[in-house]
């Protein structure tokens, strides 16, 4: 009795529901939908797409003779990313930005350090580390470490902007919208999309850039000072640098294994 | 349970007032039952009438854009697969805004006009460029 | 028993009155924040968990001090206990309400906040925060409610109860062991990278928690005809005096390894906050004010004839709780994220509207806590008055 109750009531709900939706339906489609011989679309990577196991970026820090040699590498990065220009500092967002040997390796620091070194200004942005601490934090997988190719990406559709990811990542790599990023945005690229306020972002790597088979924004615009390429690959160019040259990464002891290699 | 033996009290008063509740409750099903407004018409932009087809057929963009672009946006997101070859077998690039958008760049004309009719407030716009000519809405 | 929650004097309709506005007032400003972002906080890029997510972190202890009561009354069978663990039960309900509601106004797309379910994550831990905080929500919920109507109906509760009082115990201690490992695993914090955070936790927890249940069980007895119970408050307050002293040895354990061994990535944070760094030092003077009220509530509390003067027992109550809430609620996020991990020193303090925001949840739980209070209050008066 009770039970045919509740499947009446069941029954008359659902009944209810699609005598009204349906007149809105019909309305729109006019005709069904799809034909059933149909075959299944296919979603496949681009052609000329870029492809690494994991992608590493070297920085060439001896090149960098003064501000001016790396300002157009932040540029090009804030420019094609419509990365907003906050008003308030503590709301700043950085993709990649420099910073003094001390900030960007405190770890390595020292009193008495060179004066090349001191006066040198240092790109810092996302390690896209092999083993992310923030990947690990997240709760949705809105972030996380791209298996194709290494690259730590952010979903923005998915982030629900707990900020644990800014609480796990040793580098400050990661910047929150706490306002509405799109009135400060200077000079808007229309080919790629904006952020919403409430959301993480960070550093991409150029995914975008490099699905169309062309080098990250920075490195372009680096005039030799940042190389990149697969770290997995010994005939790379980022491999030949590291096998050549004394590297040093960011706060290696933490375990997070960052694929951004600095030349000093 | 002490006011328990009141329950059965006003019976009438009761089943009156669900009925009414019942009534005011479903009121957009029945009022879509007696009247509907009439389909909304989009307009096409002369680059999309110029392209003649869209991705897919107009019948199933029309009830099932919606379901492409999530499909989209986590194959390019998240799988970092771009490209999608359509059951025709022609390519495009899994954009909304280089593609989509693109070619539908009248948001008002178009997307707005189903969206608003359906009542539904897709947030897309919010990131993705509404209007490539135009700046920020 | 809802009832009886509705019917009440003026002074009682007056209070829920004003929490209610309280509420109205911290809604107003929350509607802001969802509008315009969470800029409107002193949260920044560098600090970015700030009030909301510390007043989270106390109350997940405030909640887990329950077990406090359940524990030796279903465990060693403590009697005592009995008259008041429904108090502790319903004190947890509402701290857990405002734990969550705390999440929610910390997120930035609290719309997608399900997404925690759609897309569940087991390699974080905030995925488990969110089941062990709604898991002990509906736990307290369920046992508290279940118990007071059998007590008031006369009646042994239903045997299936008894499961679920047994899986709340370890349960409680889970809330904040879950809730300290948000912190401690994260590899880039010096503060938070301790192994001893989850065990401070939850002394501090246990010494919080009781001694507010302590405060309560005072003030029910003096607007009610229930009492609480000499002996359960004397009871009550051994516990606050080991919890307390607990808390002050494991963070002294902490001060001694963090400083002997010199670890600047360790040492820096409690030298921000204790005695300042680069000149910044904002939270100097309510660390100190922590540290003598934790040192002033153990003198008070140790020797008998102190803690049996009730008077005296307030002020070590009050002074536990002051002092454990400065500890988690302000020095323990601000401490953690500041030196930043490229060690600049960019200070916090919460906006104006996040204050709001906060006295609103409370006022949010201390509705709960008059409801539920309320209506325990009012059936053990007419079981025992």
């Amino acid at each position: 009795m009770k039970s045919s109750r509740r499947n009446f009531l069941k029954i008359a709900g659902i009944t209810a529901l699609g005598v009204g939706a349906r007149p809105a339906i019909d309305t729109i489609a006019a005709v069904g939908g799809r034909g059933p011989t149909e075959p299944e679309p296919i979603l496949k990577q681009n052609e000329k797409a870029l492809t690494a196991k994991q992608w590493a970026m070297v920085v060439d820090t001896r090149k960098i003779k003064s501000e001016k040699d790396v300002a157009p590498l932040y540029e090009a990065c804030h420019k094609i990313h419509n990365v907003p220009d906050m008003p308030i500092k503590r709301h700043e967002i950085k993709w990649i930005w420099p910073e003094q040997f001390h900030h960007a390796f405190p770890d390595l620091h020292s009193e008495f350090l060179s004066e090349k070194i001191h006066h040198t200004t240092f790109p810092v942005l996302c390690n896209h580390c092999e083993n992310p601490p923030c990947v690990r934090v997240c709760p949705t997988k809105a972030t996380f470490k791209r298996e194709s190719d290494g690259v730590v990406v952010m979903d923005y559709h998915r982030c629900i902007g707990c900020r644990f990811c800014l609480a796990a990542c040793p580098y400050g790599a990661r910047s929150f919208n706490f306002f509405d990023p799109r009135e400060h945005i200077k000079e808007i690229n229309l080919k790629f999309a904006r952020r919403t306020k409430g959301v993480v972002e960070k550093c991409n790597f150029c995914v975008e850039r490099l699905a169309e088979g062309i080098e990250p924004a920075c490195v372009e615009a680096s005039k030799g000072i940042l190389t990149f390429g697969d770290l997995y690959d010994p005939e790379s160019e980022v491999r030949k640098l590291i096998a050549e040259n004394f590297t040093i990464r960011r706060k290696i002891h933490l375990g997070t294994s960052p694929a951004v290699y600095y030349i000093v | 349970m002490p006011n328990n033996s009141k329950g059965m009290y006003n019976k009438n008063l009761v089943i009156a007032g669900i009925v009414i509740f019942v009534i005011l409750a479903a009121f957009p099903f029945w009022f879509n039952v007696v009247k509907s407004a009439p389909a909304p018409e989009v307009v096409l932009t002369e680059k999309a009438k110029a392209a003649k087809e869209c991705v897919r057929s107009k019948e199933y963009m029309t009830t099932d854009h919606m379901v492409l672009l999530d499909v989209w946006r986590d194959s390019v997101v998240r799988d970092a697969k771009r490209t999608y070859v359509n059951p025709k077998g022609v390519e495009f690039n899994m954009s909304l805004s280089n593609t989509c958008l693109d070619c539908h760049s009248n948001k008002t004309e178009f997307c707005d006009r189903c969206h608003d009719y359906a009542s539904v407030s897709p947030y897309c716009w919010d990131c993705h460029i509404d209007n490539p000519q135009g700046g920020i809405e | 028993m809802l009832e009886k929650a509705i019917k009440g004097s003026k002074v009682y309709y007056g209070w829920m009155l004003a929490l209610l506005t309280l509420i109205g007032v911290g809604f107003g400003f929350y509607l802001w924040q969802f509008n315009s972002g969470l800029g409107i906080t002193g949260l920044s890029r560098d600090v970015s968990w700030g009030f909301y997510i510390a007043q989270f972190t106390f109350l997940v202890g405030v909640a887990a001090s329950a077990v406090m009561l359940v524990l030796p009354y279903y465990l060693h069978d403590y009697k005592a206990f009995g008259r008041i663990t429904i108090l502790g039960e319903f004190l947890a309900v509402s701290s857990v309400t405002m734990c969550l509601l705390f999440i929610i106004v910390d997120l930035g797309q609290p719309t997608r906040a399900l997404n925690v379910l759609l897309y569940p994550t087991p390699r974080s831990v905030l995925f488990w925060d969110m089941i062990v905080l709604n898991g002990y929500l509906l736990l307290n919920l369920v046992i508290g409610w279940k118990v007071l109507e059998a007590e008031r109906n006369n009646v042994h509760y239903p045997m299936w109860l008894k499961p679920l009082i047994y899986l709340s115990i370890p349960w409680a201690v889970s809330i904040h062991t879950v809730t300290a490992f948000l912190y401690c695993g994260l590899p880039g914090r010096g503060f938070w990278l301790t192994a001893i955070l989850a065990p401070r936790f939850l002394s501090s927890a246990f010494a919080a928690g009781p001694a507010l249940l302590i405060l309560l069980c005072l003030f029910v007895r003096r607007i009610s005809k229930f009492d609480p119970g000499w002996e359960q408050i004397q009871s009550l307050a051994k516990i606050v005096t080991y919890a307390i002293i607990l808390n002050v040895f494991f963070f002294l354990c902490e001060i001694f390894v963090v400083f002997y061994s010199q670890l600047p990535e360790h040492m820096d944070h409690f030298k921000y906050l204790f005695v300042g760094l680069q000149g910044k030092g904002s939270l100097i003077p309510f660390m100190w004010t922590s540290m003598i009220l934790m040192v002033l509530a153990i003198i008070l509390l140790v020797p008998s004839q102190f803690r049996q003067n009730e008077t005296v027992l307030t002020i070590a109550c009050i002074a536990v709780f002051i002092g454990t809430w400065i500890d988690k609620g302000i020095g323990l996020i601000s401490g953690g994220f500041v030196p930043n991990p490229l060690h600049y020193v960019n200070e916090y303090a919460p906006s104006f509207p996040e204050l709001m925001i906060t006295i609103g949840v409370y006022a949010t739980g201390f509705f709960i806590l008059s409801v539920l209070f309320k209506i325990a209050v009012t059936i053990k008066e007419e079981l025992y008055a």
